[in-house]
């Protein structure tokens, strides 16, 4: 097999038909594009979990009365709820947060926001139990059992607000990945009909070829080879967009959220990760599609 | 070199067979012409020894192939073991001359320096020397079928099979690639040439196969084109 002799037939095939490459191209950049932003979407919701896992936690939450008079929680009924929690099974750590303490933490939450945090008081803050349990998939057992108990305002399950953002963050994914999925059909058609166009714009070659006893990897290779060539470019200029979005877009508009650890962010090393399958992805499709093509639609 | 026997080929599209039954043999170094009508089964010999097409009965060797019965992978080899010229030249028309000599080699993946050597050997065998570098539409119709039959024979194979060389050229033309034919003939190489052309199978003398209907009806060893008749 000689190297050379193929690429330049890979570099003439791909410029004989310049505008159904750039097609080719520009679908499977965007497709990959898609997909990129779907896997970051994975593994923010991932980082995101984990960076959770260790904070969620069932809150209890006392009474005014308790709030104002209780900082140590050296008095019943505050002591004995705290005893209770202690002694309870299921519970795995309790701390106790006073009011001037939720008021501290609530300062540094929304320190992006000044204006709330100028409008906010400490009264308005009740002092907590912040309880962490073994299993944090059972925290309605808690909050059955101490809804309503003596100096008990609420109990809440901060796993339940999380819900709600992680579903829309699935939604996002489950959607970028529809769309990628759509994208690489396209991309998957082109790619077929090029290499259909190719072996007919070079049939005469081709007809030269099998006469004077080429091996179908020769006469073949470079129309597969095609194939992944653009399929290669195309998932390059995927992963480029995709740098440009994460420091255009996500970086801006999602940038308070990460700084206030809220998300997990998305690192240069998260694309760094994502971008071999993407590139591996975008070579095997664009290589089994023009073998398939090569198989169905062209004599060899 | 050559072995046809029982050869039957009936095309799908088609009741009546295009071969019927031809056994025929061909030794080593013969000059062989292949005549007979249009549609009188010409084509489909010659694409049966290439295995472009495989026949529907009997069996078919070439050199030291069993053509029917070798598995796809080795057909390139036999390819390899035949060199092709056809009426309607099929040069490549982007390349030159010697690139269209050296394509033959470089899709067999023959190393660069055999190549270098070998192209210009073969340009200077078939009198093309020093057109090289000329694109096949600077070139008359028979210096482009002297580049076919380079490109043909470049690899030396064993066979040449040549199908209406001359059925583009005029009279003289045809005159000049029939002795380079010859001359190719003489190497050693085995050539079987299917033609209308009755001067030139006159002039020549050599063995004649007639095919009419798919059947071989006349095989004489220094034949003329219209005996019986």
């Amino acid at each position: 097999m000689r190297a050379s002799f193929v690429f330049s037939e890979v570099m003439t095939g791909l410029r004989r038909n310049v505008t159904m490459t750039v097609a080719m191209i520009l679908t499977t950049m965007v497709s990959l594009f898609l997909l990129g932003v779907g896997l970051l979407v994975v593994r923010m919701i991932d980082n995101t979990q984990t960076l959770y896992e260790d904070r969620v936690q069932v809150n209890v939450f006392l009474t005014n009365d308790i709030s104002a008079n209780d900082q140590s929680c050296a008095q019943d009924p505050c002591r004995s709820l705290r005893s209770d929690l202690e002694k309870n099974p299921a519970v795995e750590t309790v701390s106790y947060q006073n009011r001037d303490q939720a008021y501290k933490r609530f300062k540094e939450i929304f320190a992006a926001q000044p204006e709330l945090t100028k409008l906010a008081r400490p009264e308005a803050l009740p002092a907590s139990f912040s309880v962490k349990l073994k299993d944090p998939d059972r925290s309605a057992v808690i909050i059955q059992t101490y809804s309503g108990r003596v100096g008990v305002d609420s109990v809440t399950d901060q796993s339940k607000y999380l819900e709600s953002l992680f579903n829309a963050f699935n939604g996002v994914r489950d959607l970028t990945f529809v769309i990628a999925l759509i994208q690489a059909t396209a991309a998957l058609l082109l790619i077929s009909n090029t290499v259909q166009v190719s072996a007919f714009t070079r049939r005469t070659e081709v007809g030269i070829m099998r006469l004077v006893g080429a091996t179908r990897w020769y006469t073949q290779l470079p129309f597969l080879l095609e194939a992944v060539v653009a399929g290669v470019l195309g998932a390059i200029l995927g992963i480029g967009l995709l740098v440009l979005v994460k420091l255009w877009f996500f970086d801006r508009l999602l940038g308070g959220l990460f700084n206030s650890g809220v998300l997990s962010s998305i690192q240069g090393i998260d694309i760094l990760m994502v971008s071999p399958w993407l590139l591996l992805t975008s070579v095997a499709i664009s290589a089994v599609t023009g073998y398939a093509t090569l198989r169905l639609y062209v004599r060899t | 070199m050559i072995r046809l026997e029982h050869v039957s080929k009936v095309y799908k599209t088609s009741t009546r067979p295009a071969l019927e039954d031809v056994s025929v043999e061909m030794d080593k170094g013969e000059f062989v012409f292949l005549i007979g009508a249009s549609g009188s089964g010409k084509s489909t010999f010659l694409r049966l020894l290439l295995r472009e097409e495989v026949p529907t009965k009997g069996r078919v060797y070439v050199a030291n192939f069993d053509v029917v019965r070798m598995s796809r992978r080795r057909v390139p080899r036999l390819r390899q073991s035949i060199g092709c010229v056809f009426q309607d030249f099929r040069l490549l028309h982007n390349k030159t001359v010697a690139e269209n000599v050296a394509f033959a080699l470089e899709v067999i993946g023959k190393p660069r320096n055999t190549i270098r050597k070998v192209v210009p050997e073969v340009l200077e065998l078939v009198g093309l020397e020093g057109k090289s570098a000329r694109m096949p539409h600077e070139l008359s119709g028979g210096e482009q079928q002297r580049v076919a039959i380079a490109r043909a024979f470049v690899n030396r194979p064993l066979m040449l099979l040549a199908d209406e060389p001359t059925g583009n050229l005029d009279p003289d033309t045809s005159q000049d690639i029939m002795l380079l034919l010859e001359r190719i003939n003489r190497t050693g190489t085995t050539v079987l040439m299917a033609t209308h052309d009755h001067s030139i199978v006159d002039s020549m003398r050599r063995r004649v196969v007639e095919l009419s209907l798919g059947q071989v009806v006349r095989d004489d060893s220094r034949g003329v084109y219209g005996v019986g008749r």
